[in-house]
Order: structure tokens, then C-alpha cells, then sequence
């Protein structure tokens, strides 16, 4: 018996009929041939979220951000009027990398006037202008005016900076985003400005982790051994529903209902999370955030959950945004590095603690995401070892996996179009 | 206790012992050091600690949590480990979370205190 209603046509995965209902070609998971394809169909031509406009707080502010997908690294700067900008961190001399520290493939982040190439030293305004070349006089014909850095579509929504490194990006990034993840634009995110980052190399193809955290099918079962056994059993017995799904575009959004701790029976909840009112979905009591109430913002608790447990945004292609009900959120990003390895990013966000009791609340939240997140990581290298030996060819979903079905159709769309373009191209 | 050499606010000088092993700044040493500990001496320090833990709370709610002084601040960061030796203590019995044996997930950055 379904707890809660599903759509007219009986299910979630029905209600698109686009998706099918059959097996899915574990292919796309493991084909390097594959891989090369997404990375032209899908990053080098989709908007990326590189991070949150705090973290270029001042002017002269700027990070470095390794896109191997997208196939450059690009530099992302608030210039000196204040305007965030992005480049191709490549030096228009000889073509150094331009911005990096000790390492040329690491990620760097940091505060200058001007870039520097560590090279030959010619130097770049913020805006991207070239300014200085020592012994100018040197070189033939160099139009200085028209060797500035190789500028990077860059725009700001809700304060998430994307870049799109097609020269002409077919979509705006409103158009892109699409009305479903635009309203989010009002949720206070800036108001929770206290980050806490993680970064995991991860071995196996992008899309299984991005399955593994768009679907909760699997939570009672694989973290079966992080909640007391008399809670485990429980959830065991009722398995997991969503109350709410909804594709959109290429986006997806998962909607769960919560659990309030303090309903929880004292043998159901850990010792810890008693004495500080916290857990996996966060500190219990609710945020101090600037609007009465977040879930007045459309986006928000989309499906009226009570009590409601978190919105998960799939933002195509390798972006989340998952919002907590307890007035905090977290972002993950998957940057694909092969067929078979990703790197996994994930920040927390909260509202800066008022007091200790509030810190310890957002500590015992955090580190109990990173304990579930490494069991997820753990599993996502079994199962990629294991499809690659291609004993199996497909695999089948349920209904409550019906995001994981929508992300593995639309990058099959994706690939499709780009190989009908570039053939059209050629004949 | 209760020395010039204390690490811990006086009246947390009971928790002493375990003030050098425990008080750690940042959430990547407290990991290590939960991985690199047996159950037998976390199960001591999280005996010790647990039933000070409201108490811990109320002496730092009146202190300025972005401004503590340095005893209450260790005083913090070993509450911050008492929370990490609480998933093996509580619940799986061993040092790591069951099951994720060949992966790591590194904390790089974390607002500060
Ligand atoms: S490559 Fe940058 S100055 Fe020569
Ligand atoms: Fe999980």
C-alpha cells in the first residue's frame, strides 16, 4: 500500500511516459567511447555551477576551478568594478596554465590586482585586459588590445556562479535553469553563509553517485547500521516513499517528508542526537532565517509535505541543491575525470551558530552526512567494478527511482542530439 | 589539575586526562585520530565526556561562541571529538563506518570557531 498518493497513470515513472518503464543499458556507466561523447554533448555545452558568489567576497577576489569534463580550468575573479567574471586560465603567450600554486593541476583560490604568468611574466588586468609584456619591443605586430584572456560565458543565480564554455551558449541561463529550479530564487542561501567543504576522488563513473543521492530506496538497507536496530527494522518494514517527484527539463526534484527527533522514542534515536538535537537531516531546531516561513517560497516543500524533510535539486547536469527543513542546505557537484572516476564535492551551509548549542547541532549534522556519504562512495566503486565486467548487461528500476531513470535518459538525449548534429556537420 | 599547565576551563578538570589526545582543531585530525584509536580508549573518553556534555553546553551557551577563550575553546574541540567517537561508541562497534573500507572523504575547509 502506497503511503502516499501517486499520479493518475498509477506511478511516478508512468506519469512520464518519455522514460519507459523497461531495463537500462549499464553502458553508459562504463563506455570510455561514451564518456568522450557526454563530454561534448553535455559539458562543454551546459551552464556549471563553479561555487557561490561568497567566495569571491572582495574585489581582487578569485578561484580556480579544474573543469577535465569541459576539457580547460577556468579562472573566476570579481574584477575591480565588483563584476564576477570567468576565463580560460591559459596565458595568451605560450599557453602556461595561469593561475596556480605549487601544483599545476590543484585548484587554487585567493586575493591579487592583477595574473601573473609565472612564465615570462606578462601580466592581466582583472577584467582580463593583457597589460604588461617585458621587452614588448621584441615581438612582431603584438596587438595587446586583442590578447586579453579567453573570456568564459559566466552568469549569477541566486548567487551560483555558472559558466558555459560553448562559444555560444544555446540557452540563457534563466532559459536553462527553467521556471522548476527558478523558484528557488527567493530561498535565502546567502543568509547561510557558514561553508563546510568536502572533496572525494571517487572510482566510478559520475552518474552512479549522482543515482546514489537521487534515489532513498536504498537508505533504510545501506545505512541500515547508523541508526539504532529498533529504528532500522522500522524503516526496513515500511521501506521509502518520496510524497513528491517532478521533471522538468533536463532538472529533476525529489521532495521527502521528515521525521520531528523529539516525536522519536528514546530507544530509536541515538544517545548523541538527543543530547544535541541533531542528526542526518540536521539540527532540529529550525534555522533563524529572514522570512517568516521558507516554505511560503514556491519551490519549497513543493508537495506540502507535514513534516516536510528536504527538496533534492537535480540541476542538470552534475549540480544539487538540497534543501533541509531545518533551514540549512548542501550542495554536491560530480566532475567527471574518465569513464570511471569522478570527483565528488559536496559543501554544507548554515546560518552562522548564535551560541555553542547551535555549533554542536551543525557539527553532528555534518559529520554524520560525511559518515553516509562514505558508505555511499564505498558501494559506488563495488557496483562500477562490477558493471564493467558486463556479466550483466542491464539493470531494472523501480518507481521510487525514477530520477535515477530521467538522468540516464536525458544524457542518452543528449548524446543523441550532438551525434545527429556533428554527422549533419560532416555529410 | 586546575594548574597553570590545565588545557580545560577548571571546572572541566575532570575531563584533564584526556584534554591532550581529544581537544583537536580541525575535523581531519579527530577523524584520524578516531581511526587510529582502539574501542577501548574511546569507550573511555566518551564515559568520561558524555555525562558532561550538558554541561559542557550551558558553560559555553554564556561564552561568545565566535570568541572563545582558549580553555573553552578546547573545551569545544573535544566536545567536537566527542562527537566523532560517538558513531562507533553508540552504534557500529569499530573505528570506521561499516562498510566503507577504500573511501575517503577529505573535509578542506570548515567555517572557523
Ligand atoms: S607563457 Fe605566459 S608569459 Fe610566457
Ligand atoms: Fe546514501
Amino acid at each position: 500500500m502506497a503511503r502516499y498518493p501517486k499520479p493518475a497513470e498509477g506511478s511516478w515513472t508512468e506519469h512520464y511516459p518519455e522514460l519507459g518503464t523497461g531495463p537500462l543499458s549499464s553502458e553508459d556507466s562504463i563506455s570510455p567511447e561514451f564518456y568522450e561523447l557526454e563530454r561534448e554533448a553535455i559539458f562543454k555545452r551546459a551552464w556549471l555551477n563553479v561555487g557561490r558568489v561568497e567566495e569571491l567576497p572582495r574585489k581582487g577576489s578569485f578561484f580556480t576551478k579544474e573543469l577535465v569534463a569541459a576539457g580547460t580550468s577556468v579562472i573566476i575573479v570579481r574584477d575591480m568594478k565588483g563584476e564576477i567574471r570567468a576565463f580560460h586560465n591559459i596565458c595568451r603567450h605560450r599557453g602556461n596554465k595561469l593561475v596556480w600554486k605549487d601544483f599545476p593541476g590543484e585548484e587554487t583560490r585567493g586575493s591579487c590586482r592583477q595574473f601573473v604568468c609565472k612564465y615570462h611574466m606578462w601580466s592581466y588586468d582583472l577584467d582580463g585586459a593583457l597589460n604588461t609584456v617585458p621587452q614588448e619591443e621584441e615581438f612582431f605586430d603584438l596587438d595587446k588590445a586583442i590578447m586579453g584572456l579567453l573570456p568564459v560565458h559566466c552568469d549569477v543565480w541566486a548567487g551560483f556562479i555558472f559558466v558555459n564554455v560553448a562559444t555560444e551558449p544555446s540557452q540563457t541561463l534563466t532559459e536553462y535553469l527553467g521556471p522548476m529550479v527558478l523558484a528557488l530564487s527567493d530561498y535565502p542561501f546567502h543568509e547561510q553563509s557558514d561553508r563546510y567543504a568536502f572533496r572525494a576522488t571517487v572510482g566510478s563513473n559520475w552518474k552512479l553517485f549522482m543515482d546514489a543521492f537521487q534515489e532513498f530506496y536504498h537508505a533504510p538497507y545501506l545505512h541500515g547500521g547508523q541508526t539504532p536496530t529498533k529504528f532500522t527494522n522500522m524503516i526496513r518494514q515500511f521501506g521509502f516513499e518520496a510524497p513528491f517527484y517532478k521533471l522538468e527539463g533536463p532538472h529533476r526534484v525529489v521532495s521527502t517528508g521528515g521525521v520531528r527527533g523529539e516525536d522519536q522514542p528514546e530507544d530509536m534515536i541515538k544517545p548523541i542526537e538527543r543530547k544535541l538535537r541533531s542528526g542526518l537531516f540536521g539540527p532540529w531546531d529550525h534555522a533563524d532565517l529572514s522570512i517568516e516561513n521558507e516554505q511560503d517560497i514556491a519551490g519549497v516543500n513543493p508537495s506540502g509535505a507535514n513534516p516536510w524533510g528536504l527538496d533534492s535539486y537535480q540541476v542538470w547536469p552534475n549540480f544539487v541543491i538540497l534543501i533541509w527543513a531545518g533551514g540549512w542546505y548542501l550542495t554536491y557537484h560530480y566532475w567527471p575525470t574518465s569513464a570511471n572516476s569522478h570527483v565528488f564535492e559536496s559543501s554544507l551551509y548554515f546560518v552562522p551558530p548564535k551560541n555553542a548549542s547551535e555549533r554542536l547541532a551543525q557539527e553532528l549534522a555534518l559529520v554524520s552526512f560525511k559518515e553516509y556519504g562514505l558508505q555511499d562512495a564505498n558501494t559506488l566503486e563495488a557496483t562500477q567494478k562490477m558493471l564493467e565486467t558486463r556479466v550483466m548487461s542491464e539493470y531494472v528500476l523501480n518507481d521510487q527511482e525514477v530520477l535515477c531513470r530521467h538522468l540516464h535518459k536525458e544524457v542518452a538525449n543528449a548524446v543523441e542530439e550532438y551525434k545527429k548534429e556533428t554527422q549533419g556537420a560532416i555529410v | 589539575m586546575g594548574t597553570d599547565s590545565a588545557l580545560l576551563p577548571s571546572a572541566f578538570s575532570d575531563l584533564e586526562p584526556y584534554a591532550q589526545a581529544w581537544c583537536l582543531p580541525t575535523e581531519n585530525q579527530r577523524f584520524a585520530k578516531r581511526m587510529s584509536s582502539s574501542m577501548d580508549e574511546m569507550e573511555s573518553f566518551y564515559n568520561a565526556a558524555f555525562p558532561r556534555l550538558e554541561e559542557a553546553k550551558a558553560y559555553l551557551d554564556e561564552l561568545d561562541v565566535h570568541d572563545l577563550p582558549g580553555d573553552a575553546e578546547n573545551l569545544m574541540h573535544m566536545m567536537f571529538s566527542l562527537i566523532i567517537v560517538s558513531f562507533p561508541i553508540e552504534l557500529w562497534r569499530q573505528p570506521a563506518v561499516p562498510d566503507a573500507g577504500a573511501a575517503e572523504i577529505v573535509c578542506w575547509l570548515e567555517a572557523p570557531l
